[in-house]
């Protein structure tokens, strides 16, 4: 073996080593949670690294708990309501920052992203006196509200970007054809920014499904809750007892949707990313 | 179909002037060529025409109707773009009846208008592709078939020729003049091409900086082209110019002293000048005769001769120019790099243009060739 194929075989392995490490790191957590999910009570703290067994009775106590399926619906809800209505509006918001010419709209963009900036905490109780106010409190409507809040920025600026590279022509050519603006918007540009919806739906979609501090401050009952919330309710036969295998079980569960998301839309990301010319 | 009057027509981008006082106007089934250099508002115009930019002020009339106000669809107007500007995910046929779609005509009316206009276009065998899967030939026709089907009282193309390789180009001008034929609708065509121009046109609008240089048919505007600019313009390889100054002020025929040259003979009238004015001498490449010559004024060196097959371009070096003069002359060429030669200027033939780039009137009217029509 000559040096330079030693020194080949010596970088190839080590950034492989790299990757798997990278890998081993982002995926462990999630495979201990699946490991954990399908131990009984009693094995829970044997450590072991394989599925050894499979035990579905977390699982089917997670399911039994009627609060829990209320949940799972809250949340595919307030989700799903949430990338709608963001995209609805940074859809037609990225329309008139991206192609129509006002003063003032680089300040716009500005103070929307501005907007993005606070934390969660800061707007925290000022939103609570909103919603309150709106009579939104311990419904579910209102995370709905405060969740666009916190993803129309996001949702702007990428549609805005995205819209601003169509070509001019292409708005011109249906203006000439007898189209206004929101025939321009939805049959011209919608169909042409599919890519970028399913990204910044995804990530709007993530993110509402995720969310635990307004879900914890804005709901009371069991039956208005979303899931991150309710998992963390769930609680053990007495004080000194946390049920890991159902908590990881539940885990498990409200995992599956975002894959299962990220999977359907995953083609249509990766050819959004490619197809950057839309060229008429 | 419909005329298209511009009456005091102005376009002001923040503080940019664009267009200045622009009349014009175009008959019922003309076709209408803008024509001028890069920036000389052309496609300002013509999208000022579309009701794509508001016009500053000034009136438009489209079949008699003013329409400063009102949007291309009522204008009637259909568009051919630069870059086709397609809907990529809209197949041929639905390209071609969007705009029908979103006027609500009949199912019926749809299909026979796109067929109809397929059939015209020789797209048929396409209507169910996608743009993408189009080569740029094809693409332009789908543009232009959209732009029609609409039946629009006047189809307007922005320079539709300028992506298509130089081949497809000939090809695809010579499609436009047979659609225009069979149509007979209305057209104003944008380009800087000057070959477009005069091939497409009944009448050429030829602008700069904003302003109309001249109207006229192609044949006018070679004949006697207005102002220097038109005479540089049209016309390839371009008009040889000299600077010159007026010896004999003369109602028939003026002499012209031409530094390098010599006196020559221009049959221009040019009693409202005074002698020893400063003049252009203009004389196009296919009117510049040259004999051998071996010293004194008027001898010129042949710097390069270049054989297109047909014809030939003999370039020649002015002593005090820095610009070659061209001469377009019949093969066989006699002459060769190097050798000096002697410029003979036929009064009749060439052109003098005053110190303001205009021309001065010429005396002898140019001779009457028939011209082909378009109508």
């Amino acid at each position: 073996m000559t040096r330079r194929q030693l020194k080949r075989w010596a970088l190839r392995s080590g950034f492989t080593l790299l990757l798997l490490s990278i890998v081993l790191f982002s995926v462990y957590p999630f495979y201990y949670a699946i490991l954990t999910s399908f131990k009984s009570s009693s094995e829970l703290f044997n450590v072991s690294y394989l599925i050894s067994r499979l035990d579905f009775s977390n699982y089917g106590a997670v399911l039994s708990q009627d609060s829990f399926l209320q949940s799972f619906s809250n949340s595919v809800l307030v989700s799903t309501l949430t990338v709608v209505i963001s995209l609805l509006f940074g859809l037609t918001a990225a329309y008139a920052l991206g192609r129509v010419d006002f003063r003032g709209r680089g300040s716009v963009l500005l103070i929307v992203l501005a907007v993005s900036m606070f934390p969660q905490v800061a707007v925290l109780s000022g939103l609570f006196e909103v919603i309150r106010g709106l009579n939104l409190y311990n419904n579910p409507f209102g995370l709905v509200f405060s969740y666009t809040i916190f993803t129309l920025p996001f949702t702007v600026w990428v549609l805005t970007t995205f819209m601003r590279q169509l070509p001019k022509e292409l708005e011109e050519a249906a203006i000439v054809d007898g189209a206004t603006p929101l025939v321009v918007l939805f049959k011209v540009f919608v169909p042409l920014m599919w890519p970028a919806m399913a990204t910044t739906g995804l990530l709007a979609f993530i993110a509402a499904w995720n969310e635990f501090l307004f879900a914890l401050t804005f709901t009371l009952t069991d039956d208005q809750r979303t899931v991150p919330v309710a998992i963390a309710m769930i609680s053990g036969g007495s004080a000194y007892e946390l049920p890991w295998g159902i908590i990881m079980a539940a885990s498990v569960l409200v995992t599956i949707p975002l894959v299962v998301l990220v999977l359907i839309f995953q083609r249509r990301i990766v050819s959004g990313l490619t197809a950057g010319a839309v060229k008429g | 179909m419909a005329s298209v009057t511009l009456k005091k027509i102005n376009k002001v981008f923040g503080h940019t002037h664009i267009l200045h006082d622009i009349d014009l106007s175009i008959h019922d089934g003309e076709f209408v060529v803008f024509v001028g250099p890069s920036g000389c508002g052309k496609s300002t115009l013509l999208r000022l025409i579309a009701g794509l930019e508001e016009i500053s002020s000034g009136d438009l009339d489209i079949g008699g109707q003013l329409v400063n106000e009102l949007t291309p669809k009522e204008r009637g107007v259909g568009m051919v773009f630069q870059s086709y500007a397609l809907y990529p995910h809209l197949s041929v046929y639905d390209n071609i009846a969007f705009g029908l779609k979103l006027a609500k005509e009949s199912g019926e009316t749809v299909t026979a208008r796109v067929e109809n206009t397929a059939r015209i276009l020789h797209l048929e065998p396409l209507l169910h592709r996608k743009p993408k899967e189009l080569s740029g030939g094809q693409r332009q026709r789908v543009a232009i078939g959209r732009a029609m089907a609409r039946e629009p009282r006047i189809l307007l193309f922005d320079e539709p020729l300028s992506n298509l390789d130089a081949s497809l180009r000939v090809k695809m001008r010579t499609e436009i003049a047979k659609l225009h034929q069979r149509v007979k609708s209305t057209m104003v065509y944008v380009t800087h091409d000057q070959v477009e121009a005069m091939t497409l046109a009944d009448k050429i609008v030829v602008l700069n900086a904003g302003r109309i240089e001249q109207v006229g048919s192609p044949f006018e505007l070679y004949e006697s082209p207005a102002s220097l600019f038109v005479a540089s313009f049209i016309g390839s390889p371009k008009m040889n110019l000299l600077p010159a100054s007026l010896a004999a002020p003369d109602p028939y025929t003026s002499q012209v002293a031409v530094p390098g040259v010599g006196q020559v003979d221009v049959a221009v009238d040019s009693q409202h000048l005074d002698a020893g004015c400063t003049l252009t001498l203009g004389i196009r490449p296919e009117h510049l005769e040259l004999e051998p010559a071996s010293g004194g004024e008027n001898c010129l060196e042949v710097v390069n001769v270049e054989y297109l097959g047909n014809e030939s371009y003999v370039y020649i070096q002015h002593p005090d120019e820095d610009e070659l003069l061209v001469a377009r002359v019949p093969v066989p060429v006699r002459v060769r790099p190097g050798q000096l030669v002697r410029l003979l200027i036929k009064p009749e033939l060439a052109y003098v243009f005053d110190a303001d780039g205009r021309a001065v009137k010429r005396t002898v009217p140019a001779p009457e060739v028939s011209t082909v029509s378009h109508a």
